[in-house]
């Protein structure tokens, strides 16, 4: 049997659907991702030895166990326990923390490397140790790290595949589906790697926005 | 010289690291207006000493007064970290590698602080930034990044950043060290003239000239004690003691071939 592409717009309707909710899956996370990636080193380096040893034990368990059993333990472990988390969200919560955590040790590596004198200088107006944190150390440190973290954010992107698992109608799981009635396995991924392909040089164009603007200031 | 109560008074400064005394028992008393000089080679404790008047190295002993206020009390953490963010917003710092915020443009820079901590609204804060960036003359640098900027055009800059927070004493710890030698010049122009406008001024400096021409009076510190201390032209011209001497000569020597 040859391949014939001409079945896909039959589909298109639910592919590009699908397409529309790994965008929303992948902002979400990002979203997530990147405070959260913040938040988390802020804790790491600095909060007291009562928040930081749970805390390292949840970012042990989001670094060294695999995403999908993460996204299981959310989206159908949680609810025995009385905590309902709709399949969205469970996606984005879970994407975004596991990839949170990685943003956070990238983060954590180049806030201690950003000069001592510069907390100094903070210090010495009179700033706080949160307020030289927040508005002259984090800023410099996620300069640093736009590119990794980028990197980050298009591994969030093609990890978001893993979502369909829960049943969240996003790329992959649509194109199951479609295949599911027209029975063409091969045009369907191809038609879906190209999107997830586009997505990507979005990202990319993105990314290389972001760091053109910063690197004025460096 | 006055009977007056000293605006800065350092009394038996004392501080060390393990079993190194970095400074032992100083003295030092500043009166408002006053501008002093601490000279001596390196490791002699200089910085120390002023990195200790706004707690930026904590001594191990003795008290630090501005005005009527001890800088160094005694005090639970939390009220410490209080006490002393605001003690710092009246002791300007100038730094030898100027810690400009390179992230911020130099307007940034200047009111970041004053807006964060004195509740200025945007247009007041750019309005002291242009104030403190004319009487620098960085006022047409304003929108740009510190690394568009020379070195003494950043410690300029700097020197604008600590004024803005209208401080009562400012200390220069090298302030021109790092600099090559033909951007010297309109940094320490910028301090005679806050020299003239009475500010008080303590200043870690290698420059002899320039604390002869614009001190009321010189410390000469070597291994944490203040060795001698007087009037520059008595410093510089008929120093007393052998220490003195022999650090002015090798340094002098370097200076006026």
């Amino acid at each position: 049997m040859g391949l014939d592409f001409s079945v896909i717009p039959d589909y298109l309707d639910i592919v590009l659907w699908g397409a529309l909710w790994t965008v929303a899956i992948t902002v979400g996370a990002a979203i997530v991702s990147f405070f959260g990636g913040i938040v988390f080193a802020v804790i790491a380096l600095y909060a007291h030895l009562i928040v930081r040893l749970p805390f390292r034990a949840f970012a042990f368990l989001f670094m060294g166990t695999p995403l999908l059993l993460q996204l299981f333990l959310i989206y159908f472990g949680l609810v025995q326990i009385g905590i309902d988390v709709p399949a969205f969200m469970a996606g984005v919560i879970g994407l975004g923390l596991h990839f949170a955590v990685y943003n956070s040790e990238l983060l954590q590596t180049s806030i201690l490397a950003v000069d001592k004198g510069q907390v100094e200088a903070a210090r010495t107006l009179g700033l706080s140790r949160m307020q030289s944190l927040r508005k002259v150390v984090i800023p410099q440190a996620i300069r640093d790290v736009i590119p990794p973290i980028g990197n980050n954010m298009i591994a969030l992107l093609k990890d978001s595949a893993l979502v369909s698992v829960i049943g969240v109608s996003e790329l992959t799981l649509s194109a199951q589906r479609a295949i599911g009635s027209s029975y063409r396995p091969f045009e369907f991924y191809v038609l879906v790697a190209v999107i997830y392909y586009i997505i990507n040089i979005f990202m990319e164009a993105a990314q290389r926005r972001v760091e053109r603007r910063i690197q004025a200031s460096k | 010289m006055t009977d007056q109560k000293p605006f800065v008074d350092i009394r038996h400064a004392q501080k060390s690291f393990g079993a190194l005394e970095v400074l032992k028992d100083i003295n030092l008393q500043v009166q408002k207006g006053q501008i002093v000089a601490i000279i001596g080679p390196s490791g002699s404790g200089k910085s120390t000493l002023l990195r200790a008047i706004n707690d930026l190295d904590p001594l191990t002993g003795g008290e630090i007064w501005l005005e009527d206020k001890q800088i160094n009390k005694k005090l639970p953490h939390r009220q410490y970290e209080k006490h002393i963010n605001l003690v710092r917003q009246e002791i300007g710092m100038v730094f030898q590698h100027f810690n400009l915020f390179p992230h911020l443009k130099v307007r940034e820079n200047v009111t970041l602080a004053p807006k964060m901590l004195k509740g200025l609204s945007e247009a007041e804060a750019n309005k002291l930034a242009e104030v403190q960036l004319e009487k620098v003359g960085m006022l047409e640098r304003i929108d740009f990044y510190p690394s568009q900027l020379s070195g003494g055009q950043k410690q300029r800059v700097a020197i604008a950043r600590a004024l803005a927070m209208n401080p009562k004493v400012m200390l220069f710890d090298e302030a021109t060290s790092a600099l090559d030698p033909e951007l010297v010049e309109e940094v320490n122009l910028v301090m005679k003239k806050l020299a003239e406008e009475h500010m008080t001024m303590i200043i870690v400096t290698h420059e002899m000239s320039f604390a002869e021409s614009v001190c009321d009076r010189v410390l000469f510190m070597d291994q944490g004690v203040v060795v001698e201390e007087g009037p520059p032209d008595v410093i510089f011209r008929n120093p007393k003691n052998d220490r003195t001497k022999e650090f002015l000569r090798k340094h002098l020597a370097g200076q006026h071939p």
